[in-house]
């Protein structure tokens, strides 16, 4: 398969918007089963471990009209949850036997309320994700925690999650995280062979495939990779922070690397990376699950830091390893989390003489102008300059 | 959440004579305690006492008095501020410091606060903390709260992880999660930063105290059913639960105050008479509703007035449960002292999911013969305020009641729009004369 097909395969998943793909996958066996989650992170390796296709739920982003949403939300509230609601409302997501709410936000848990209310028959979970600083604590929390999703997706599929399937399914989600790190790997080696949009679209298309689908598609992308001989632009290479719920538009992503910055690190669809080891697959598996996200999660704004040298810390460090030049803070508009690290965030990356920018979005903003002139001078300066 | 409510005490008496503000006993004693409770916080480097700060909805004031710290609850800093009409500049303080204008304003009132020199509500000055006692019980931005102001003040921090009740209980194995943090985190910090062993039986002790102050809160609160109602039980009892939501759970202040309330409140229901406000005594009462979310501080007292002038009484709300639900029965437990205090933290109104808030709302509009609920959707608070839209037409489909739906904010003064809320507050009460009538009932 080329380069360009398996692209093309992607974009059609990211602007699958009816969820063709897992629905196809649903009705290649009828006793299949599939389980939407919300960002950021849910534990995939159980859902698939219980026989059922974990499906990512991102909102509309700027291809579905909100007609009914807003009538859910007030204005003064994120985009996603109300592009959420409207995908429920007009039957999109009909084909969900249960939905997964992660404590990312006090959006998305009132979001797990509202589908109480609105679908009685359907499996609800929140997700209260380990939080506390004693890990040996917080993984007997967690552990438990799996075990009751694990208990319950098993009732609903019929397929319990035995040890040896989630064996399994840890190993097979073991290559999909890996698959993804070798990914950014490469566009951090070779940004201008590997945009951040083809990139992200494999990722996007990770949520709504079966994982063996994913593999197959991204590693042929990765060796296409291999073949192509593009040579450097003279752009900056800038991390992105901020993104890890409500997405932006492809578009903004585009314009971001059009203008001149060559992203090279970033938190979109975080959830899927959290996990930033291998998981062992040896000694009881629901115990490796929650001791690795509890010892290996990714700091991020949906996580307390213990470590009060956490926060300032974490951009000079995400800098360095990714080798970027500055950092561009893109939050969804009204996103608390994303919005109260910030200051902590930016003024640990100033400190160290990052150079930043800041700004918002919603996941169906049409118009890139002034983001193209922000990121376009950001680049500039950076190249005359060093900094800002 | 938000907070809690010591607000200034001279606004709920009644003006009898000209110049004169005469005040019931429960007032001037609650005044009399904050003034106390400040003058000591000012003391508190001087003294070597130590002070933790923490929050409103599941606050461990006992505990932390058992160590002999003194709390300070930031979100009452916040409310208090946008009462003295010093929200504003603090707010601009805040986000010229790079705050975010679309973030909870509480938060950036406290930092705004913080960066200005820390003057508390008595004007007197606030001590620094040491230890900010995390308690993170049903609202995210505590966490960025605490991340906040552990950077300003460079203290330790104890993190208390309050599960949700994401299936409308506290599963059992999140009440034991919570007192295992308590036991192996919490008391930790507060020995390590108080120096003092913990004490099992004066926390038993203070929590029988609390016990008898609850009692009477809830005998207040439910006295809110007859008619006329002797209370307002969202403007008027924001003053009620102060004490109790804050630094006087667990005291002997707390139980004197709530005792005198009581005897105050049950004589007025007695008398036949209502609730007194800022504009006079409201022994009239021609509408009775339920009111869920915060109100607003920086117009309180105008807020108010939109209900007294046509003389509608709040009979129940939402938001003075926000640092304890208790008229279901529970109590806190001398006998069960870790117990007590996770079962405490996870009924929280704030811990609630939302088919359990809309249970209470339907409740409430039942069990108090309400004519009519509103809600004060504010703009910067997630957590009370996504899912509200819905809760409002769950709520009117079990009641067979129509709602009102009005937005402000806490202590935000660019949003509020009294003319806004005036109209809103009068149409919807146009609609309940309508349908008492008869009309498009
Ligand atoms: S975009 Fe931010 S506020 Fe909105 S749901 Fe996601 S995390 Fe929550
Ligand atoms: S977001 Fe709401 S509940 Fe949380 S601190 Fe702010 S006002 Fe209180």
């Amino acid at each position: 398969m080329s380069r360009q097909e398996i692209v093309s395969w992607a974009r059609s998943c990211y602007e699958d918007v009816r969820f063709e793909k897992p629905r196809a996958w649903l009705a290649d066996h009828p006793e299949r089963r599939a389980v939407g989650h919300l960002p950021v992170y849910a534990p995939k390796e159980i859902v698939w471990a219980c026989g059922m296709l974990p499906v990512g739920i991102y909102g509309g982003g700027d291809q579905v009209e909100i007609i009914r949403g807003d009538a859910y939300y007030q204005s003064y509230i994120c985009h996603l949850p109300r592009s959420v609601i409207e995908l429920a409302l007009s039957g999109r997501l009909d084909f969900l036997s249960g939905v997964l709410f992660p404590s990312t936000c006090d959006v998305i848990r009132n979001l797990s309320g509202m589908w109480q209310l609105l679908y009685e028959k359907i499996y609800v979970r929140y997700l209260d994700l380990p939080q506390i600083a004693d890990p040996d604590l917080a993984t007997r929390f967690w552990e438990r925690e799996l075990k009751t999703l694990a208990d319950d997706l098993s009732e609903i599929s019929g397929i319990r999650a035995s040890d040896d399937r989630l064996r399994a399914a840890i190993t097979t989600y073991n290559e999909v995280r890996s698959t993804m790190r070798a990914l950014y790997r490469a566009r951090g080696e070779a940004p201008w062979r590997v945009p951040t949009e083809e990139v992200y679209l494999l990722l996007r298309a990770a949520e709504v495939t079966p994982p063996d689908e994913f593999l197959a598609q991204a590693r042929a992308y990765l060796a296409a990779v291999e073949e192509d001989t593009s040579r450097p632009k003279d752009r900056c290479r800038v991390i992105v922070v901020g993104s890890f719920c409500e997405q932006p538009p492809l578009g903004l992503i585009k314009t971001i690397e059009r203008a001149g910055c060559y992203i090279v690190g970033d938190d979109f669809l975080l959830g899927s990376r959290l996990n930033q080891q291998d998981i062992p697959v040896d000694g009881d598996p629901l115990h490796q699950l929650a001791a690795s996200l509890v010892r290996g999660a990714a700091r991020t704004s949906v996580l307390y830091d213990p470590d009060p040298e956490g926060k300032p810390r974490l951009m000079p460090q995400q800098v360095r390893e990714s080798q970027a030049d500055g950092v561009i803070f893109a939050a969804p508009s009204f996103c608390d989390p994303a919005l109260l690290d910030r200051p902590m965030l930016r003024a640990g990356a100033e400190k160290a003489g990052i150079p930043c920018i800041a700004f918002q979005y919603s996941e169906n903003t049409g118009q890139f102008q002034q983001y193209r002139d922000q990121a376009g001078t950001f680049s500039d300066s950076i190249k005359l300059w060093g900094g800002a | 959440m938000s907070t809690h409510p010591t607000g200034p005490i001279q606004i709920t008496s009644p003006p009898k004579n000209r110049g004169e503000v005469p005040k019931d006993d429960s007032m001037v004693l609650q005044k009399n305690m904050i003034a106390e409770h400040f003058r000591q916080l000012e003391e508190a480097p001087q003294t070597r006492t130590p002070v933790v700060y923490t929050f409103v909805p599941g606050n461990l004031t006992e505990l932390v008095r058992s160590f002999g710290a003194l709390p300070v609850l930031p979100e009452i800093n916040a409310l208090q501020s946008g009462m003295r009409g010093k929200s504003r500049d603090y707010i601009a303080e805040a986000e010229r410091a790079g705050h975010s204008e679309d973030v909870c304003t509480y938060v950036k009132c406290d930092i705004g606060q913080a960066l200005a020199g820390n003057i508390g509500p008595t004007g007197t000055k606030l001590p620094k903390p040491d230890l900010l006692l995390l308690s993170y019980t049903g609202c995210y931005t505590f966490m960025k709260w605490f991340e906040l102001l552990r950077e300003h003040y460079g203290c330790p921090t104890v993190f208390l992880q309050v599960p949700y009740q994401g299936d409308g209980r506290l599963a059992p194995e999140h009440r034991a999660y919570l007192m295992e943090q308590i036991r192996t985190e919490v008391i930790p910090a507060l020995e390590n930063v108080t120096g003092r062993k913990y004490d099992e039986d004066r926390l038993r002790h203070y929590l029988s105290l609390s016990r008898q102050a609850e009692d009477d809160l809830v005998a207040v609160l439910e006295t809110a059913k007859r008619k006329p109602s002797p209370i307002d039980a969202y403007f008027g009892a924001v003053y009620y639960v102060g004490p109790i939501f804050s630094a006087f759970r667990g005291t002997e202040d707390g139980v004197r105050y709530y005792h005198e309330l009581r005897r105050e409140v049950e004589e007025r229901a007695r008398a036949g008479r209502g609730p007194i406000t800022p504009d006079g005594p409201l022994d009239e009462q021609r509408y009775r509703l339920v009111v869920e979310g915060p109100p607003n501080w920086t117009n309180f007292r105008e807020f108010w007035g939109m209900f007294t002038a046509e003389q509608a009484v709040v009979v129940a709300s939402t938001y003075t449960k926000v640092g304890g639900v208790y008229e279901f029965g529970f109590r806190h437990d001398p006998e069960d002292p870790l117990g007590t205090m996770a079962d405490y933290c996870g009924g929280c109104y704030t811990n609630l999911n939302l088919p359990s808030r809309v249970d209470m709302l339907a409740h409430y509009v039942k069990e108090y013969e309400a004519d009519g609920f509103l809600i004060n959707s504010i703009k910067s608070c997630n957590s009370f305020s996504a899912g509200q839209l819905l809760m409002l037409r769950e709520v009117e489909k079990r009641t067979g009641l129509p709602g009102a739906f009005v937005e402000s904010d806490l202590v935000d003064p660019r949003y509020f729009s009294a003319a806004n809320i005036k109209n809103r507050l009068e149409s919807y009460l146009q609609m309940i004369d309508a349908r008492r009538q008869g009309v498009g009932a």
